[in-house]
């Protein structure tokens, strides 16, 4: 009952009518960058950083998390619109959701993804109010060798579950630690790879990093590849549903979330796979097997409801553990170091006021995005029609203005074009950009923890896993390591046992 | 639907069949544009080079505190960009690739517009130089309007006028609103 008062606490802080504001502001903010194609959601809260100099952070992460809300239910409109998703998450979106707009049932569809997305984000909601809290409690003694752990599980989870080669996930992740390198060792003042300069001494900032590699680099990206002639958006009216659309759908908004929370939880990419899984199991159960691959509602209630959840699930290792399990989350995180904040178990004692009004504007998001999406769906649908030329110029001056924000050095715009051409480098040759962005992120805290545990051990190497914790977490880090191998030896004895009985 | 997808996701790093060579010169000009990507494992090895030297030129017999000094990590994280150039180098050897990004607005199947791209990085550098003289909002304005027409935008009535309204709104929003000086340059100040 104690997370329930603080709660009632945290709707004091979210329902005043500042905090509403940035609620409504996030959530319309991240419909439209989300429907834009082009930026995803970790874009959006990246090119937003530089609020935080300006913001108090409750209201920054009020607005922080009705983007992200806000961003994958405008990407899943412009898959059902468009059929070219950007983010991988509305990729499932888009294989339902587009034959149904092909076949004028366009409005049904995206009212089917935006009460998916209340469903799901609510059910996502309570289970993190009933979990972080013993999550936290759970986690609050733990140490320096517990958190070196932790961030051993981010960077091995981001560069082996996510993508298809592990090779250059490593490469990206070894880049990123390499950047946070540069500057004044935290322990002991010695400069690393500042070359002599004053400017590098105090290190790259991450947002300078987060713009750079996901805005600079995608918009140059971009632009050597511009489709000459954008896909025509679908025009749609004014989301509805039927009776016997609902009575299709209910279950499935119901059954999402257990799916996709989960997986939000865990570093296993975020609502890929969620919405995948979803999908298949909405295909099994439901009873018009006829419809699917032509437009079956199903498919797009089940998956958007397990997305949403799956962003609540983010939200618990990241405030809990300080596990950021998808690149917005990671964003987040620098969000967080903005303000000197460390996400993690403590969070829940220090920040009370902070983390209940979160969670709390949470609820508050989720109706307000329910409330302004079934109306303004027709208008989003306009978004789709903006001009190319002026999407990637307004994505590379606005990371200009976050950049310079930072300390109004133009030294900083030209570290951040650098970075953009590494992020440009990077989406040529498959290296993946959210090990990089966690490598910078996590690493410079993960040498500290390093070595603070190693200290405390007098340099014996067991003080890495004296505690069951770490010995815990590493445990699951071999058994990730492991998997492909497991997979590989099973997909081995399996074309074996074919050949014998043929 | 009125234009069908037509990039398969392989396609950047297929050879186009009009570059087909035929003499053996153009054969070692397109053995490396196939394998280009050694050009990662090039610079993997370079940061790895300057990442260790750096490390073990350094200086700790004073700031040693704790059995591990500010040397340790940046030598693992040299050594494992040397590994990983290695292995990335074999990869690609026995026809790995990466695959390029996909989204919305990606075509892959066109070759790289390399023209786009340098311009758009000369426009960003020009503005990133002007934004002291000239001030956010004149040097903002120029950023959106050359990016736009970096990008094929050749609306000359159109374009001048958003940009100036978008940099104006903007530095507006930051440096009244949210508190982030930013500076105003000349034009602000005969305002």
């Amino acid at each position: 009952m104690d997370a329930l008062a603080s709660l009632l606490d945290g709707f004091g802080t979210a329902l005043t009518p500042v905090n509403i504001l940035w609620a409504a502001v996030g959530v319309l903010l991240g419909t439209a960058i989300g429907v834009l194609p082009g930026i995803g959601p970790a874009m959006a809260v990246a090119l937003l950083l530089p609020v935080t100099y300006g913001l108090d952070p409750i209201g920054a992460f009020i607005m922080f998390a009705g983007i992200y809300y806000g961003a994958m239910f405008g990407g899943s409109t412009t898959s059902i619109l468009l059929n070219t998703p950007g983010e991988s998450a509305a990729v499932v979106a888009a294989m339902e959701g587009n034959p149904m707009a092909r076949s004028g049932r366009g409005a049904q569809a995206l009212a089917a993804a935006a009460i998916g997305h209340f469903a799901g984000g609510m059910v996502g909601t309570v289970l993190l109010v009933a979990l972080a809290p013993t999550v936290a409690e759970l986690a609050v003694d733990i140490g320096a060798p517990d958190y070196f752990a932790i961030m051993v599980l981010a960077f091995i989870a981001v560069t082996s579950v996510l993508g298809s080669s592990r090779l250059r996930g490593l490469a990206s992740l070894l880049i990123g630690l390499t950047i946070g390198l540069v500057g004044l060792d935290q322990m002991t003042g010695q400069q690393r790879l500042t070359f002599g300069s004053l400017q590098l001494a105090d290190g790259v900032d991450v947002v300078i990093v987060a713009v750079g590699l996901f805005a600079i680099g995608e918009a140059l990206w971009v632009a050597a590849h511009l489709r000459r002639r954008p896909g025509e958006p679908i025009p749609v009216g004014r989301p509805w549903l039927g009776r016997p659309d609902l009575r299709r759908t209910w279950k499935s908004w119901l059954r999402g979330p257990f799916i996709g929370f989960p997986f939000g939880a865990i570093p296993a990419g975020g609502a890929e796979i969620p919405t995948f899984l979803s999908y298949v199991t909405e295909k099994r159960l439901s009873k018009h097997q006829d419809e699917w691959g032509k437009g079956a509602i199903e498919g797009v209630a089940g998956p958007e409801s397990a997305a949403s959840a799956s962003a609540a699930g983010t939200l618990v290792s990241m405030l809990t553990l300080g596990l950021p399990t998808t690149a917005v989350a990671a964003v987040m995180l620098a969000a967080f170091q903005q303000y000197g904040i460390q996400p993690g178990p403590l969070l829940f004692e220090r920040e009370p006021d902070l983390v209940w009004g979160l969670i709390a504007s949470l609820f508050v998001g989720m109706v307000l995005l329910l409330a302004l999406n079934l109306p303004l769906a027709p208008l989003w649908a306009k978004l789709l029609r903006i001009p190319r030329p002026y999407l990637y110029a307004g994505i590379m001056f606005f990371a200009a203005v976050g950049a310079y924000a930072v300390g109004g050095e133009v030294i900083d715009l030209v570290i951040l074009l650098v970075i953009g051409l590494i992020g440009f480098g990077m989406r040529r040759y498959g290296l993946p950009v959210l090990p990089a962005v966690i490598g910078v992120i996590l690493g410079p805290g993960a040498e500290q923890q390093l070595r603070r545990a190693l200290q405390i051990s007098d340099g014996s190497v067991t003080g890495l896993v004296n505690t069951p914790f770490a010995v815990t977490v590493y445990a699951v880090i071999v058994l990730l390591l492991a998997w492909p191998l497991l997979k590989r030896l099973v997909a081995r004895t399996r074309p074996a046992h074919g050949a014998r009985s043929a | 639907m009125t234009t069908p997808p037509a990039d398969p996701p392989h396609s950047p790093d297929t050879p186009h069949p009009t570059d087909a060579p035929p003499a053996p010169a153009a054969d070692r000009g397109s053995w490396l544009r196939n394998h280009s990507e050694l050009g990662v494992c090039v610079l993997l090895l370079a940061l790895g080079v300057l990442v260790l030297t750096d490390a073990l030129t350094m200086d700790v017999d004073i700031a040693q505190r704790g059995p591990v000094g500010p040397r340790t990590v940046p030598v693992v994280v040299g050594a494992g960009l040397l590994l990983i150039a290695a292995l990335l180098a074999v990869d690609v050897l026995r026809g790995g690739r990466g695959q390029a990004e996909t989204g919305e607005d990606v075509d892959l199947s066109e070759p790289a517009d390399w023209r786009t791209v340098l311009l758009l990085t000369g426009v960003f550098l020009g503005s990133a130089v002007l934004i002291e003289p000239l001030g956010f909002p004149a040097a903002g304005a120029l950023l959106f309007w050359g990016a736009a027409f970096a990008l094929g935008s050749r609306r000359h009535d159109r374009d001048p006028l958003v940009a100036a309204v978008l940099s104006l709104v903007t530095y507006a929003v930051f440096n009244n609103l949210l508190g982030v000086p930013l500076p105003g340059g000349p034009l602000m100040g005969a305002l």
